[in-house]
């Protein structure tokens, strides 16, 4: 960065890209609080008194189960998340701590996972469901996204306990420890930032996912707010107000929280990711 | 301290989820595709039974028509489907009740106020047994802008030949898209063009029977010209139709943009509710024809799940289905949607009002690739939305079409491979 | 430690995930692998059929002509994010990792936005910005003075998949950014102080001294994007439907999967073929995965610190 016409060229293309990612999403937030011929006829101007309208959120709003659906979302997400950390660091401590015969052969078996989608195995996983009389419920959908997250968790978090020092666990050990505590009160918090790289790569695609909500909990107010939108979406097609601000109401929040946590997880990815 | 975060935490997720699991009893829940529709499923037919019943409890909840056949498949094999099935007409429906996932509905007291022909569409092979309530029918033809029309001194054309003289008007005058059809769904394409327009040419059940007894071809004049027909319409639909969706479509219409919208009569509540002052006209007749023909689709019906925990209220719920105060709040709530029922309806709508007298002036068919002729692979339907939609595009010839047609359908079904 | 001690240790710290993962994940992907060697009777009993549906899918050309197309489309698919979309990851994390760079932060965490969104709402707002209707992306075209460039590109056969690929690169080029960052940033800075102590500018300290030690990080980032390409499904869908048009030109495998499996308007729904296409797919991505692993890793010297 010595010249500043090189320091120039990297802004210019950085900030190119910047717009680039960001001009769809600000294109529909912006539009969502218009009127209806103002988004239709001056779709690039910005709200403003003459042409603001909110009559999208109204009726996204109006529609009481959007609130529901959100908890729903968010119990779903973080149960995920707290069901894919808990299992996968205890099975990655035992897979990399402990010499035990079937040892490789088992973390083969849990890294197919990672290659192969489990939406190949949808209509199993349905009957599944059925019979453990799970449908309609949140913990069919917490169980099978913790199923399908494990197998990269487990991944990551190996490499990352088996990089802690011998001493750490041999001390522990001395101190009379037993095996249980060493892993919850010594290794666990050891591996947090590890957890973090988790927890992203679990909650976004959690999160997202339309796949298996249509599937096994798509009513009864059991929506994921991802599914809920989509059914919106499809309700109000052709009423573009209410399109958009489902749009943005599906968009914000979780822009939100990513950008207030996207230095812990950012620092978490890093930190994970790095051997 | 983690492990004591992660405990809590755990234990409010389960408390959550046990919350949210409790379910009341007694409630049926509606399986349907009809998204568009749930306000008035919500707001004025639900409550109207549940008037009558109130001991019943309805819950409507709707998957968008294109994942309804899939997730309502899933949901039948995993034993997770609501208790009351919406049936689409003919096979998709006969094979979930070959399969044992719908129940025969011949005992429901109000299955009397349908004629065979209505109950046809929901009915196996030997013509003995029926397993959906008919619910409605839908009618194709064209919705224009009547403030357009007047505005541009145009009348409603009853010949091809005025059509394109009108459509050639509006081009003209530039301000206006003159044909609204949009083909980035390609199923637009094949209902709202093919299907629409064709019965004029292969002359309705006429031709639609000869396709199933094996005595007419798919290659046939008929269609051939059908398909000519189409790729006529192309100059007049909107820039960019190639990509234009259905919503797309719908809003080009419903701001004012288009002038005649080839159309389903269940559009004309979407564009009651966007305030369009419309009319309609039927599929003009093509030079030579003496005789019109419409497209009068058995469209909706309504089942059991042979699975319902809840059976006697099913079966309370669809006798009244099949009843006369359903047939006039269907009507007339859902303008477009015509009830098959045999009961008097008066409609309020007059644009809906049009749509039904063309059955008294035209005679009446159904979609030739619904019954029986989608049956086996390559699939008829299928290939129909993508044949028309390239026909339309420019990137195949109209004989080229009915060839793909003729062909996959002869790979597999006996009467045609005579 | 005794026998039985140990057994439910490694009992307590494996059951959990070992249990849950088995359920539901191995076991209903066995059961598709057997639906695929059996036929289905329209009463709804199962026929063993060995090979069969397999012969079928190969070669009958009612079937084989869709599967190849889907294939086809779906190497043009991954060939589209490996030429476009790692590149720019590529690009965008080494301009990231430039030492004294400012906004970093916010760079980094704008530009790995897209990638939190839900596919469906991607696919519906680049529709809206494409639409003919709408008008956005002919707006811009006629600004710069080349409205006579835009075209419903999403409509017309030839240009539809690369269309959706590129929006498909849009939405995730955030990820092979983020990975390809993270593996710069652990490079030592002495590393590259030798290098400009040895007279290379910038670029050159990249191209010779960063970029060999990153191939790893490159690696996985290709064979994430195959695999992830090769199971796509969702923007196809949410975009084209279930017939992915216009003529199929936009079928992938998980498109004609989804349509054979669970039908289609009047088609339906065919357990044992969509298992059959499910199986390849497993096939395919194995294959892919087994040749980077034999071929490809092998040959990269792993960095070690």
């Amino acid at each position: 960065m010595r010249k500043p016409l090189s320091a120039f060229a990297v802004h210019a293309i950085l900030g190119l890209y910047t717009l680039l990612a960001l001009f769809p999403i600000v294109l529909v937030v912006m539009n969502s609080f218009k009127a209806r011929r103002a988004i239709f006829n001056t779709p690039l101007h910005p709200p403003s008194p003459a042409n603001f309208d909110p009559v999208g959120y109204a009726r996204v709003f109006g529609d009481s189960s959007l609130a529901f659906y959100y908890l729903n979302s968010i119990t779903v997400t973080a149960g995920a998340i707290i069901l894919t950390l808990l299992f996968g660091a205890m099975a990655a401590w035992a897979l990399t701590e402990y010499k035990f015969r079937w040892n490789t052969l088992l973390a083969l078996f849990l890294s197919i996972g990672i290659m192969v989608p489990i939406r190949l195995g949808s209509v199993a996983i349905i009957q599944l469901v059925a019979e453990l009389n799970l449908i309609n419920t949140l913990t069919a959908l917490i169980l099978v996204y913790t199923a399908q997250n494990l197998p990269l968790a487990i991944f990551i978090l190996s490499e990352f306990i088996a990089q802690i020092p011998k001493d750490l666990r041999e001390a522990a050990r001395c101190d009379g420890l037993s095996e249980y505590n060493i892993f919850f009160h010594v290794i666990l918090p050891l591996i947090r930032p590890a957890m973090a790289t988790v927890a992203v790569f679990t909650m976004i695609p959690v999160w997202n996912d339309l796949w298996f909500p249509l599937l096994l909990a798509p009513a009864g107010g059991r929506q994921t707010i991802t599914l809920g939108v989509q059914q919106f979406l499809g309700q109000y097609i052709t009423d573009w107000n209410a399109v958009l601000a489902a749009l943005s109401t599906a968009i914000v929040p979780v822009l939100l929280l990513y950008v207030i946590f996207s230095r812990q997880l950012i620092r978490g990815l890093t930190s994970g990711a790095v051997k | 301290m983690l492990i004591k975060g992660l405990k809590a935490l755990l234990l409010g997720a389960a408390a959550a989820i046990a919350l949210s699991g409790a379910a009341s009893a007694g409630t049926l829940t509606i399986e349907s595709w009809r998204n568009d529709d749930a306000q008035i499923w919500k707001d004025k037919i639900i409550p109207a039974f549940e008037k009558a019943h109130p001991d019943i409890k309805i819950e409507f909840t709707p998957t968008a028509p294109k994942e309804y056949n899939a997730a309502l498949n899933a949901k039948l094999e995993g034993g997770t489907a609501g208790d009351i099935i919406t049936c689409r007409p003919f096979d998709a429906s006969l094979e979930l009740f070959n399969k044992g996932f719908l129940v025969p509905l011949n005992d429901l007291s109000t299955m009397g106020n349908f004629s065979d022909v209505a109950r046809s569409a929901w009915t196996t092979d030997d013509g003995k047994t029926t397993f959906c309530v008919p619910m409605a029918s839908v009618i194709h033809g064209f919705i224009y802008n009547k403030d357009i029309f007047k505005e541009l001194g145009l009348t409603e054309p009853r010949t091809e030949e005025e059509f394109f003289a009108v459509l050639e008007k509006i081009k003209a005058n530039g301000a206006y898209v003159p044909l609204v059809l949009g083909t980035n769904d390609q199923w637009e394409a094949a209902t709202m063009g093919f299907q629409n327009i064709g019965p004029n040419y292969w002359k309705g059940e006429e031709g639609r029977k000869a396709l199933i007894a094996g005595t007419g071809r798919l290659t046939d004049p008929a269609y051939v010209s059908t398909f000519a027909t189409l790729a006529k319409w192309a100059p007049y639909l909107g820039d960019g139709f190639k990509a234009q969706t259905y919503p797309d479509s719908q809003n080009l219409f419903g701001l004012g943009k288009g002038a005649i919208y080839a159309a389903g009569s269940w559009d004309i509540s979407t564009f009651r509710a966007q305030k369009v002052n419309m009319g309609a006209f039927k599929p003009p007749l093509p030079a030579g024809a003496a005789e019109c023909y419409i497209s009068d689709h058995t469209d909706i019906g309504i089942g059991m799940n042979a699975k319902t925990k809840n059976p006697g209220d099913a079966k309370v719920f669809l006798e009244w289905i099949g009843s006369e105060e359903f047939a006039n709040i269907l009507g007339n709530e859902l303008p477009g949607f015509f009830p098959l029922s045999n009961a008097k309806v008066t409609l309020s709508d007059d644009v809906a009002q049009t749509f039904v007298n063309w059955r008294a002036e035209c005679k009446s068919t159904i979609r030739n690739s619904y019954q029986i002729l989608s049956r086996g692979t390559p699939n008829l339907e299928n290939e129909m939305w993508n044949v028309s939609a390239q026909v339309i595009n420019g990137a195949m010839t109209p004989d080229a079409a009915a060839r793909q047609l003729q062909d996959g359908l002869a790979k597999w079904y006996a009467p045609q491979q005579k | 430690m005794p026998q039985g001690a140990y057994l439910r240790l490694l009992l307590f710290f494996l059951g959990p995930a070992v249990l849950v993962y088995t359920l539901f994940s191995i076991y209903p992907l066995l059961a598709t692998i057997l639906n695929s060697f059996y036929s289905r009777q329209s009463d709804g009993s199962h026929l063993w059929a060995g090979l069969g549906n397999f012969h079928t899918l190969l070669l009958d050309p009612t079937w084989s002509g869709p599967f190849w197309n889907a294939l086809k489309n779906n190497v043009i698919f991954f060939l589209i994010h490996m030429s476009v979309q790692n590149p720019i990851g590529l690009l965008l994390a080494a301009l990231l990792s430039l030492p004294r760079l400012r906004f970093r932060a916010t760079y980094r965490t704008l530009i790995f936005m897209p990638t939190m969104l839900s596919v469906v709402v991607i696919g519906f707002v680049w529709q809206l910005i494409l639409s003919p209707l709408w008008g956005i992306a002919r707006m811009f075209l006629n600004f710069f003075g080349l409205g006579f460039l835009f075209a419903p590109w999403l409509g017309v056969e030839s240009s539809a998949l690369i269309t959706v690929s590129l929006i498909s690169v849009w939405q995730f080029v955030g990820i092979p950014m983020i990975l390809i960052y993270t593996a710069l940033l652990a490079i030592p800075d002495e590393l590259i102080d030798a290098a400009t102590v040895d007279g290379l500018n910038q670029f050159q300290a990249f191209m010779w001294v960063k970029l060999p030690l990153i191939w790893p990080t490159i690696g996985l980032v290709s064979i994430l994007t195959f695999v992830n390409n090769f199971n796509a499904f969702d923007l196809i869908y949410a975009m084209k439907g279930a017939l992915a048009g216009p003529n199929f030109s936009t079928d992938i495998m998980g498109t004609l999967f989804y349509r054979t499996f669970f039908g289609n308007q009047l088609q339906l729904g065919n357990p044992a073929m969509g298992s059959a296409i499910a199986t390849m797919m497993l096939i395919i991505i194995l294959i892919g995965v087994m040749a980077y692993l034999f071929l490809v890793q092998r040959r990269i010297q792993r960095y070690s610190f």
